[in-house]
């Protein structure tokens, strides 16, 4: 087990402390891509023409290899840990962003209209309205940011000694401990593994009134599978109190 | 500033641009990496996403082995294979990559097949198609917005990584920025970056141009 699990002292940090710092170097950047990107979907929601420019902007930074990115950060943060944290916080930020506005603008209008017509404002509707209805959109954005930011860390060790259980993989090659280089890899896909099961556990959590488990999948499903006919008698009905809605709006 | 004179001295430095380390031929093994890597992803992913969609089986299983596969850092497989296989040719490089690509084509591919609407799936059943032609006449071209779509990010990740195959001492426009780093000139590492990122935005201009071409032009109008 040792050969697995002596961490060689250049590293500097305990099994368990590459551990956390790998933890902190992957997910404060998601939680920072998270905290910028709401503020933008907001402005994109509330301003529709504004969302083609600013997802071909983010289609463009997520292009950035993040080895690319590291290193030309490297003239300016140097050896630190912001060289990493900088590129993944983008890269959250350019998953979130269409999560957050495909997410909250599939909420149903009728739920926006009778918000609007209980007078909310747009800045409260989507807090209390329709950022609470997209939260399976935003956590399937979440989990997908913070599960390559784990994976992407370790491609810190290139650039020095940033790449938390990444460096294992060098000092592995170097000191011929390919047992190192196994911990590294298993640990890091475990890592992935259950934060994206906590994210998940978060979501079940933060949507009590979604059907959960796989007796209730089973039965959405079946409810999906006769839904279409139920839609279909429903829509004409929709159509017909759409135009008197808009001119209201009017 | 400085990153502009970075850019300057490396592209204005004529040994970059012929023979072993030019920027064309690095721009091949790049090429070749990424199109091989893709090539065999597809040959894994579009069937099986589009066996699963169409009969709307294996859901749960193909979502947890995405789960598994988004999993592996690719850095760190990259590496273990090196160990374990060898420096044998490019299948070290190859496997990290195809993981990296399988789980977007497969993923994207199955729920694209099954967001069609089920009214026209349902008409051509009732003209009598079989199961295959309602799957290649009536679903795929409809679904082929999202498939090109998973594609395109699958090919955009596997472009950006295949840099770090430069790690191991292959070649691609990831050699300048290792073989820079290790030998501290700046302007390769800043030339090489810039080369992998217009790499990239090409490639998102290549499936956007396939789009214009293989998309049927009512589908496309109703995006």
């Amino acid at each position: 087990m040792s050969a697995y699990f002596d961490i060689p002292s250049d590293l500097q940090h305990s099994y368990l402390g590459l551990i956390a710092l790998h933890l902190q170097e992957a997910l404060l950047p998601v939680l920072f891509g998270l905290l910028i990107a709401l503020p933008i979907a907001l402005v994109c929601a509330r301003f529709g023409w504004l969302y083609p420019p600013v997802l071909w902007v983010t289609t463009v930074l997520y292009a950035i290899p993040s080895l690319a990115f590291f290193v030309v950060l490297l003239d300016y943060t140097g050896d630190s840990t912001t060289t990493v944290e900088i590129p993944l916080t983008v890269y959250s930020l350019v998953l979130l962003v269409p999560a957050i506005v495909e997410g909250t603008r599939a909420v149903s209008p009728d739920t926006v209209a009778a918000a609007t017509a209980m007078g909310f404002g747009s800045l409260r509707r989507f807090v209390q309205v329709e950022l609470p209805i997209a939260v399976p959109a935003i956590m399937a954005g979440l989990r997908l940011a913070a599960v390559s930011s784990i994976s992407l860390v370790s491609v810190g060790a290139i650039i020095g000694n940033e790449g938390a259980l990444g460096n294992l993989l060098h000092d592995g090659q170097i000191y011929h401990r390919n047992p190192l280089i196994v911990t590294s890899v298993v640990t890091t896909a475990l890592l992935a593994i259950v934060v994206d099961g906590l994210l998940v556990g978060l979501q079940v959590l933060l949507t009590p009134w979604q059907p959960h488990g796989r007796r209730a999948a089973r039965r959405a499903r079946t409810a999906a599978a006769v839904e279409p006919a139920t839609e279909a008698e429903l829509r004409p009905g929709q159509e017909a109190d759409a135009p008197v809605l808009e001119d209201a709006a009017r | 500033m400085n990153i502009l004179h970075f850019l300057n001295t490396f592209f204005s430095d004529g040994a970059n641009w012929h023979g072993q380390n030019g920027i064309p031929h690095r721009l091949l093994e790049h090429l070749q990496y990424s199109a091989i890597a893709l090539a065999i992803a597809a040959a894994i992913g579009l069937p099986i996403g589009l066996f699963s969609g169409h009969t709307g089986r294996g859901g749960y299983a193909l979502s947890a082995f995405a789960t598994g596969a988004r999993a592996l850092p690719s850095f760190g497989l990259l590496v273990l294979m090196t160990v374990w296989l060898g420096e044998l040719g490019t299948t070290p490089a190859m496997i990290p990559l195809v993981a990296l690509a399988v789980a977007p084509i497969l993923v994207t591919t199955h729920e694209a097949i099954r967001s069609v609407d089920p009214a026209p799936v349902d008409a051509a059943r009732g003209m009598g198609m079989t199961s295959l032609s309602v799957l290649f006449q009536v679903e795929v071209p409809v679904a082929l917005p999202l498939i090109l779509g998973g594609l395109r990010s699958a090919a955009i990740q596997v472009v950006s990584t295949a840099t770090i195959a430069a790690y191991i001492s292959l070649g691609g426009f990831g050699r300048y920025i290792i073989d820079g780093l290790a030998s501290h000139t700046y302007a390769d590492v800043v030339g090489g970056a810039v080369l992998v990122a217009g790499l990239a935005l090409a490639t998102i201009g290549l499936f956007w141009a396939i789009g214009r071409l293989v998309v049927s032009p009512g589908v496309r109008r109703g995006c």
